[in-house]
């Protein structure tokens, strides 16, 4: 454990991009477990008084139409999104990655079932099919995250597949069926493992696009509901207000967001070291 | 004496996708392995030796023939179910490229020990640790070097780690497939004495894979050729080395660059390209349309396996005619 | 070391070092390497692997990746240095009087171009002939790389090749304009031995034909004792001997000369007379002795820890690179 310890250690130190994106990661992980706590207002709280001001020392990103902080509801919303792209994106990997791999290393008609399933969900346009989706089975945070995971689907099973692929004739595989493993088995532990740290680059980036795709959602009405904070219905109620003059309530929830999938692209690179063994020296 | 391994008509056919054609990789082969013996393959590529590793050490399922192991028809228990037969841990293989054979991401200790979790009899981690040290030191593998990981290991390292993992069940036996192709030249020397001290102690029988002519004679008892999913030679090492009856055989010897002037063999030169493996007559010699001294019965009959000297077989016209004349 | 020739050398490489910017430090893949090309000589240049053999070649032709850098020494090859010619210079040479082929026929050829359009392109850029007078002439070096029926394989792409005819394929580009220098970089690894002999006979064909000299990396011994006029023997970026063929095998005099002949497989021998040589190769970012192979040798002195490397000639052909040579009957 202490050598894992070590090494991402040096991962982590090796690169300043890394650092600064798990430096981000950091403190959204700490906003959305503390952010409750550490909100100096009630982000529900109303205060038609205080309504629509501007950043100020009282309030460091202003107010809203109804005189909720600002600040509060970014902070409060961080955990709500950060499930979210977590969920959808765990959801989606697991079981896309299951199918691809099984697809991409038995072949024949296993390959050929998952493929024309992958294929019928890409043929969509992705987040129509989301809103479909959401539509259908109810608008509520539940559905929004099976939804992103299902539109995601394909990528991770095709990934997995194509990385599969490559790996299935590979010396060790047969070694592994020399040692006495079965087939199942031989994908499960020794291919599949092999074939995770290309594919951890797509994962961080993947949550950064998740996350948008749900402020899409709570952005047209799908989904999260107000006056629950989320950063995409934050934006969608800031918007109106650009206009007017009012730039401050869309503006940081938008901030929080792109910092958010910023954070998430960096992470790609040094998730990927991080996992593969070959970056240990 | 029972032969430990005996190969009888064995053929495995490629389908073509799409079409009734298929590639023709190994075509009616039979040999036998006696048991401690070691048996040389050679030949070139797309000769079928790869296919016949991985049938005889059942990672294949053979299209036709069967193979006899201590003299049970092994070919009887599909690949996709051989894992978990009680011969799966006699049938054992070292790999050429140990970059490619090493599970990246499992440490030289893992990958030794897998055969020994997956079938070995030995229970507890005590017993499997114990067992891993055993064979690192049986094959020269500081202990120190058990918890790094492949690129970190050095070639020879590296492939110390992948005979350690082949005996680890102690088979009976073990196929070399090009084991030192991949290694520095002083390096290969000491991975070849360690392999002959290995057969010796823990008495298994090889079947040894190899490109290096040279280096095929002097570990083999006896040798093999195969032309196009043929055996076409098969003899004592010295024998077929020295005398070679077959055509392709002179021409793959002639072939081989010798450091010493005077051993030198004048070159055959083979004209022509060699015959598709897609559908091949059966009624066609493979080696003819390439062969230097090919006549019209090449064109019409598929040679058998002749013997030509003291369980020294080829298959070649050529010899019946010499026979005759004699 | 600088050989009294009889004529001026087609190639001169002196003292050349050359160092790589490693994650681990500096790396000194070479030092002080230094032999000589005459015109029509054909020069083996063998070693194990990190022995520099392939980045002397890329060094030559000024191929080396930004990681490299060249300490020091000099490539003369027709009264220009290589090593210091501009990008523009070196233009001219390579590709028409200097060439290289490769060890992987199939990367080094263009994937989604026909091997003729490949031909056309090298004539064109480098022979200056216009594209319908390239055309006949690339079919004419397929003809004259022994490629079957070169009419019709001149629209072949590298894919539907061999790995053979890819390699006559990668010569055909190489002597297109009939350069004067050959740089064959491990040509035959990973080939069957009889399309080997078929591509070193080519080799032998055209060298002869036209003049032109090649050099051949290799590991392989017997390759060089077969096809070479002079070997250069490398170890851990240096080289340690010179000498014509026969000689070289008749009277090795470095120990790793030796060292390395006896562990090559030759008919004739037993298992118990392969011997390995002790250690390993040696880590080229670690501190190293003045002579590479010091770690390794069973004649090593207490004067091969004091630099610099001594060169001594044996004879004007003959030179190696240590404190304590093989006497000449020890063979």
């Amino acid at each position: 454990m202490t050598s894992t310890l070590r090494h991402a250690r040096y991962v982590v130190g090796e690169n300043p991009v890394t650092l600064l994106a798990f430096g981000l990661l950091i403190v959204m992980l700490l906003a959305a477990l503390l952010g409750s706590s550490i909100a100096p207002y009630d982000p529900l709280a109303t205060n038609t008084v205080r309504k629509l001001e501007p950043p100020s020392r009282a309030h460091w990103f202003g107010t809203d139409q109804l005189g909720r902080d600002i600040l509060s509801r970014v902070l409060v919303a961080t955990r709500l999104d950060l499930a979210i792209a977590v969920g959808a994106v765990s959801l989606s990997f697991l079981v896309g990655t299951a199918a691809g791999a099984c697809a991409g290393f038995f072949g024949h008609w296993v390959d050929r079932i998952i493929s024309r399933l992958t294929d019928t969900i890409m043929a969509f346009p992705l987040f129509v099919l989301a809103m479909a989706i959401v539509a259908a089975l109810g608008n509520n945070i539940g559905n929004v995250v099976l939804a992103t995971a299902i539109i995601n689907l394909p990528f991770y099973a095709r990934m997995a597949r194509a990385e599969v692929n490559v790996r299935r004739e590979a010396g060790y595989v047969e070694a592994a069926r020399l040692s006495g493993n079965s087939a199942l088995r031989a994908l499960r532990c020794h291919v599949v493992p092999n074939a995770l740290p290309p594919m951890m680059v797509q994962v961080s980036l993947n949550l950064g696009w998740a996350m948008l795709n749900a402020a899409g959602l709570s952005f047209i009405g799908l989904g999260v509901r107000p006056p629950t904070p989320e950063w995409g219905i934050l934006v969608a109620e800031g918007a109106s207000f650009i206009l007017s003059g009012e730039w401050w309530i869309a503006l940081f929830p938008g901030l929080a967001l792109m910092l958010a999938v910023f954070c998430f692209n960096l992470l790609g690179d040094g998730l990927r070291d991080l996992i593969d063994p070959r970056r240990r020296t | 004496m029972t032969p430990l391994l005996d190969v009888r008509g064995l053929g495995k056919r490629f389908p073509l996708r799409h079409s009734q054609s298929a590639v023709h990789a190994v075509d009616d082969v039979s040999f036998s392995i006696a048991p401690g013996e070691c048996v040389g393959l050679v030949g070139e590529s797309g000769c079928g030796k790869s296919t016949l590793v991985r049938l005889v050490t059942r990672l294949l399922d053979p299209t036709t023939g069967s193979i006899c192991f201590e003299g049970t028809d092994i070919s009887r228990v599909p690949a996709a179910r051989f894992a978990s037969s009680p011969w799966r841990s006699r049938i054992q293989m070292v790999f050429q490229d140990p970059t490619d054979s090493l599970n990246p991401r499992a440490s030289a200790f893992d990958t030794i020990a897998e055969p020994l979790r997956r079938l070995g009899t030995a229970n507890g981690r005590r017993a499997v640790s114990a067992r891993v040290h055993e064979l690192a030191d049986l094959c020269g593998l500081a202990r120190e070097l058990l918890g790094r990981f492949p690129h970190q290991l050095s070639g020879g390292q590296q492939q110390r780690v992948g005979i350690a993992r082949a005996i680890a069940l102690s088979p009976r036996l073990l196929v070399l497939d090009e084991p030192t192709s991949a290694l520095d030249v002083s390096v290969q020397a000491v991975i070849l004495h360690l392999l002959a001290d290995l057969r010796e102690r823990l008495t298994m029988t090889y079947l040894f894979v190899s490109h290096d002519l040279n280096l095929v004679r002097l570990f083999s008892d006896r040798v093999m050729v195969m032309y196009l999913g043929k055996v076409v030679e098969i003899g004592p090492a010295d024998r077929v080395f020295e005398a070679p009856r077959h055509p392709y055989t002179r021409a793959l010897l002639s072939a081989v660059p010798t450091p010493d002037p005077v051993l030198r063999r004048r070159r055959i030169v083979l004209t022509g390209e060699a015959r598709s493996p897609v559908d091949p007559s059966p009624s066609v010699c493979r080696f003819s349309g390439r062969c230097p001294e090919g006549f019209e019965r090449c064109e019409r009959d598929m040679p058998p396996l002749r013997p030509v000297g003291d369980k020294h077989e080829a298959a070649c016209h050529l010899l019946e005619t010499q026979a005759v004349l004699r | 070391m600088s050989e009294p020739a009889v004529e001026i050398p087609l190639l001169s490489v002196e003292d050349l070092s050359v160092e790589f910017r490693t994650r681990d430090g500096v790396v000194k893949a070479l030092e002080g390497v230094s032999f000589a090309v005459g015109k029509g000589e054909t020069v083996g240049i063998v070693g194990e692997s990190g022995s520099g053999k392939s980045v002397t070649a890329f060094s030559v032709m000024g191929l080396l990746p930004p990681a490299a850098r060249v300490a020091r020494g000099r490539a003369v090859f027709g009264g220009l240095d290589l090593l210091s010619a501009s990008g523009r210079q070196l233009d001219e040479y390579r590709g028409r009087e200097l060439s290289m082929i490769f060890q992987n026929p199939r990367t080094a050829l263009n994937p989604i171009r026909t091997i003729g359009q490949q031909l056309v392109d090298v004539l064109v850029r480098h022979a200056n002939l216009f594209r319908v007078d390239a055309r006949a002439r690339a079919v004419e070096l397929l003809a004259r790389v022994q490629i079957p029926d070169p009419g019709r394989r001149f629209g072949a792409y590298p894919f539907e090749l061999s790995g053979g005819m890819c390699q006559r394929v990668m010569i055909a580009l190489a002597i297109a304009c009939a350069p004067a220098l050959l740089i064959a970089d491990e040509p035959t690894t990973g080939i069957d031995v009889t399309t080997q002999a078929a591509i070193l006979d080519l080799l032998g064909e055209l060298g002869a034909q036209s003049r032109m000299a090649t050099i051949l990396i290799t590991h392989d011994l017997g390759v060089v004792a077969e096809r070479c006029d002079r070997i250069v023997v490398m170890h851990g970026g240096h080289v340690v001997e010179t000498a014509p063929t026969d000689e070289l095998f008749a009277h090795p005099r470095h120990p790793y000369t030796a060292r390395l002949i006896a562990s090559t497989p030759r008919p004739g021998a037993k298992l118990t007379d392969l011997l390995p040589i002790p250690g390993s190769v040696p880590d080229l970012r670690q501190a190293l002795p003045p002579c590479r192979y010091r770690p390794r040798c069973e004649r090593a002195l207490p004067r091969c820890d004091e630099p610099p490397l001594p060169r001594l000639v044996l004879t004007p052909r003959h030179l190696v690179a240590c404190q304590n040579p093989l006497p000449v009957e020890a063979v």
